[in-house]
């Protein structure tokens, strides 16, 4: 075994921190607007290209803007979907699940059917016919985002507090007399929080993807602002003659997911241990394929993913 | 073991009929479908009797048993633009579909059992930290982006590959690929994982004390073992192209379902859209249940658990 | 002394493990011969090298860390450290085979028992078809294994782990090899299948003239079933004789406390003395005897020079300073 080091690994800190920056300071980072072009300097290559302009560096697409300045717009929204997204999800499912975990019984059982069901659907296919019936819009998508979302968090952190219950501290705290709302905010949820960290840094990709592939598909964020995924769509047609449309900001979306699934990784070794033979696709993937028969003991459930307690 | 595989079975059902119901739910919502089939020119009277027909003057519990009745009697209407049963949409456009799932998978499984069996026994070597770039690259990109850059690089740099729709083998090759490419870094994280743990077992070294051929001692006695989770997860896998079908079949101008899918939606064909997300959410939800139920076979400690 | 050439001649074995840390001795200069039929126990504390002679002598040392980097191993005349890997796969499971400690997880748990015994078979006798299976059948037999028939199509989980290590040592003797190693194959098991076990393990040994090297730390077990012990410190054998000659006159002071350890009914509670100290670091060992820093019976010489190997009696010999006889040897 490799010797863990502690210090944050350099390649997903430094990509994160600049996205983070890019998308704070858009505005006086860019050089042009994201959303306006000029229709004369359409199509214009990459400044390393013949014909290139230094005015952009990254070219331009068919209505004359600024790729450059679309990607650094872009960041933003990529980080605000995932942010808001996930906090309600995060928010939602965190609550559900604490409930279900500490109440036990009919409560647990409805909840954790209920998110059985919510992870074992087809998540894209959902959000396409969600976003697109009920009109894409920014929120929509996030809204739908977060509604696939939350089943992933209850789960989790039901185990998480059946846990925690069972310790002496809530014992004891039961037998003091202090209320089930005390008892969950003060006791079990300040020890769900390294994995909920640690959930939710594993979601950010994730979300960044679903957001993008619903835009690419037209059914998310809407034109004309710079959503990753609507750029790259936008390119789809001058894939011969203006590459750089699609390339670039699909480039954006990969070192950005990379970076943060890798620095997803990095915390769940170091928050989180319980987490760790959970493999990121086991938290991504929402298993339906649920753990085996509660007669067998022995069997080792490697890969698949446990399933949510069976009875 | 059976009331583990009952319980099963109810949930796909309940999942499927959440499923049904957001779909009754959406269409409800998303304006009058009277509008949508008649002619502008239309009367009220022509909109009463229409409705009355359709039995949307019924309560709206009542609409929804009819609703779920006829889908599961496999009728979904007509399509609004096309006035054709929505189910001959659907069949013109599956085998599509699942060709190009299959395809993918067997890809996947092609690359990522081998290079995921490899990466194990080389532990540490240049295949393996290949293997794991791959790997992690495939978990970080957009499988519609990836679809693109390939296009780009065989169908217009090099012109080699044709660029998108469906007819020989060769249109195959692209998007059976970026399918098969996700899928595949998967399994290889999974069966290298599962490989190693496999190896350093006792049972190895008994089967190699037995003078075994390296080669049957990894294929026979390593890989069967290792498999197990990696046959779940490459069904699981695959289970889930069909809901992601959309992006590649887009991306490739596949005339699957998922492409289907996008065109009623942009054309505003509903009862399409809906037994398109329909239809693909059973196969989704049929092909998770059969991967509890392979597991279960497959895993002989299981298998003769039934008390 | 037997008439006989020996089965097995080891001469000076040395395996390393070359890690990070530098290079660990795991075997360090081991030599012994064994005969047909005969049983020799190794014994020592867990990292003395007992299990890495072992897998040196069939040659399965866990690479790449680990070489067999000198000595001879003679299987019947033969040197196994010379042979083409595709040799040595048919010296295993045909010539010697192993059983391995834990019989939960030696068995593959995807395979089922039939498959386990009759693939080896099938790969050193050629049978096929009904003689494999008669074959199969008789090597399940022997070690009684009841209802061997129907229970070909089961798996190891199906088992007790009596039984498993049954299986796993009928799959290891279903070959008729010369030589058996057997590496703790009882320390997993309950003491009543234990005995069980080993009364079963030595039958078949005798009708079938195999010899036997058991790898244990438990000297009851050698007592019980042992011609001749081998007693191994950081990598060397320190002690070697016949079983009665190291229990009578136990001549390394680290067999004596091992000996010391062993709880007998005539002995208080309070005599049972373990073993001070650690052994020893095994990528840094002292220039000295590396029992010495443990060793009631230090002398200042010791500590510089590893002590040479003199005869305490015929076939009995040990490599102290203490022994009569050693100074006059160096």
């Amino acid at each position: 075994m490799r010797a863990r080091r502690r210090e944050i690994p350099w390649f997903p800190g430094v990509v994160l921190a600049t996205l983070v920056f890019t998308a704070v300071f858009a505005a006086y980072l860019a050089p042009h607007s994201p959303t306006e072009g000029d229709i004369t300097q359409k199509l214009i290559p990459p400044i390393w290209m013949e014909q290139g302009d230094s005015d952009h560096p990254l070219g331009t697409d068919r209505f004359g803007r600024d790729v450059l300045s679309r990607i650094i717009y872009g960041s933003r929204i990529s980080l605000i979907v995932s942010l808001i997204a996930i906090g309600v999800a995060g928010t939602v499912g965190t609550l559900l699940g604490l409930i279900a975990g500490y109440r036990g019984g009919v409560t647990d059982a409805v909840l954790m059917r209920l998110t059985d069901v919510g992870l074992s659907l087809p998540t894209i296919l959902i959000a396409v016919v969600l976003v697109a019936v009920s009109e894409p819009s920014f929120r929509n998508v996030i809204l739908v985002i977060a509604l696939l979302l939350w089943p992933r968090f209850a789960r989790q952190v039901r185990g998480e507090t059946l846990a925690i219950k069972e310790q002496d501290f809530v014992a004891l705290a039961v037998v003091a007399g202090r209320s089930s709302a005390w008892i969950i905010s003060r006791h079990i949820f300040p020890n769900v929080v390294p994995t909920l960290l640690v959930i939710s840094t594993l979601q950010v990709g994730y979300v960044i993807l679903l957001e993008g592939t619903l835009s690419f598909l037209g059914v998310g964020v809407p034109p004309p602002s710079p959503a990753w995924g609507l750029m790259i769509a936008d390119g789809r047609g001058f894939l011969a003659t203006a590459w750089w449309i699609s390339f670039l900001p699909g480039l954006a979306m990969v070192l950005t997911v990379l970076a943060v699934n890798l620095m997803g990784d990095w915390l769940r070794d170091h928050l989180d241990p319980k987490l760790r033979q959970l493999g990121r696709a086991a938290v991504l993937e929402a298993p339906a394929a649920a753990s085996v028969g509660p007669t067998v003991d022995e069997a080792p459930v490697r890969g698949a993913p446990a399933g949510g307690g069976g009875g | 073991m059976w009331r583990y595989l009952t319980g099963r079975v109810l949930q796909t059902m309940l999942s499927l009929l959440v499923v049904i119901s957001i779909v009754f739910v959406l269409t409800r919502f998303s304006g009058n479908p009277v509008h949508l089939l008649l002619d502008v020119n239309a009367t009220e009277r022509d909109q009463e009797i229409l409705m009355r027909h359709l039995g949307l003057d019924r309560p709206l519990p009542v609409q929804y048993g009819i609703y779920v009745r006829n889908v599961f009697l496999g009728d979904f209407g007509n399509s609004v633009l096309t006035r054709r049963p929505v189910v001959e949409h659907i069949w013109e456009r599956l085998p599509a579909t699942v060709e190009l799932g299959l395809v993918g998978m067997v890809l996947s499984v092609l690359i990522g059992v081998p290079l995921g069996m490899y990466s194990a026994v080389r532990r540490g070597g240049v295949l393996d930290t290949g293997a794991r770039v791959f790997a992690v690259l495939g978990q970080s990109m957009p499988a519609f982006w990836l679809g693109l850059m390939l296009i780009l690089f065989f169908g217009v740099v090099l012109g080699v590959l044709p660029a998108g729709g469906r007819g020989g083998l060769l249109h195959l090759i692209l998007p059976a690929f970026t399918l098969g490419y996700f899928t595949s870094a998967a399994i290889m994280r999974l069966t290298r994982s599962a490989m190693l743990e496999v190896l350093g077992s006792d049972y190895i070294k008994f089967a190699r004390l037995k003078g075994l051929h390296e080669q049957v001692v990894l294929w026979k006695h390593g890989l069967k073992n290792a498999l197990l989770p990696v046959v779940t997860f490459a069904v699981m896998l695959f289970v889930q192209f069909l809901g992601g079908a959309v992006v590649t079949e887009t991306v490739f101008a596949w005339p699957g379902l998922g492409r289907l899918l996008l065109e009623s939606i942009t054309t505003r064909d509903y009862p399409i859209v809906q037994a398109g997300v329909l239809v693909l959410s059973a196969l989704y939800l049929t092909g998770n249940l059969m991967v509890d139920l392979l597991y279960s076979y497959l895993n002989p400690r299981i298998r003769h658990a039934r008390s | 002394m037997r008439e006989s050439a020996p089965l097995l001649v080891v001469e000076d074995l040395k395996t390393h493990f070359f890690t990070r840390r530098g290079v660990t001795k795991a075997v360090d200069g081991v030599s012994f011969t064994l005969h047909a039929g005969e049983t020799l126990a190794l014994v020592g504390e867990s990292g003395s090298g007992k299990s890495v002679t072992c897998l040196s002598l069939v040659r399965l040392v866990p690479e790449p860390a680990g070489r067999i980097v000198g000595g001879r191993v003679l299987l019947e005349g033969e040197d196994l450290l010379q042979k083409s890997s595709a040799e040595m796969r048919r010296v295993r499971g045909k010539k010697i085979a192993m059983v391995l400690q834990d019989p939960l997880t030696s068995l593959n748990p995807a395979l089922t028992i039939g498959t386990q015994v009759s693939e080896v078979v099938r790969l050193h006798q050629g049978l096929r078809g009904t003689p494999l299976r008669e074959r199969v059948l008789e090597a399940l037999r022997r070690l009684r294994i009841p209802a061997a028939d129907t229970r070909l199509r089961n798996y190891s989980h199906q088992f007790s782990g009596g039984m498993r290590q049954r299986v796993s040592s009928a799959i290891a003797l279903s070959c008729a090899p010369r030589l058996l190693i057997a590496d703790e194959p009882t320390t997993a098991l309950d003491v009543t299948i234990q005995a069980q076990y080993l009364e079963l393990l030595k039958e078949v040994q005798a009708s079938a003239g195999v010899a036997v090297i058991l790898v244990t730390h438990d000297f009851g077990i050698v007592a019980a079933i042992a011609d001749r012990v081998a007693v191994m410190y950081a990598g060397r054998i320190v002690e070697m004789g016949s079983t009665l000659q190291v229990f009578d006159n136990p001549s390394h002071p680290y067999t004596r406390a091992l000996l010391r350890c062993l709880p007998d009914v005539g002995l208080k509670r309070e005599q049972l003395v373990e073993i001070g100290g650690q052994p020893p670091d095994l990528a840094r060992l002292p220039q000295g005897c590396p029992f010495a820093p443990r060793c009631p019976e230090r002398q200042p010489i010791c500590d510089e020079t590893y002590p040479p190997t003199v005869p305490v009696a015929s076939g009995h010999v040990a490599s102290c300073w203490a022994v009569p006889g050693a100074k006059a040897r160096a």
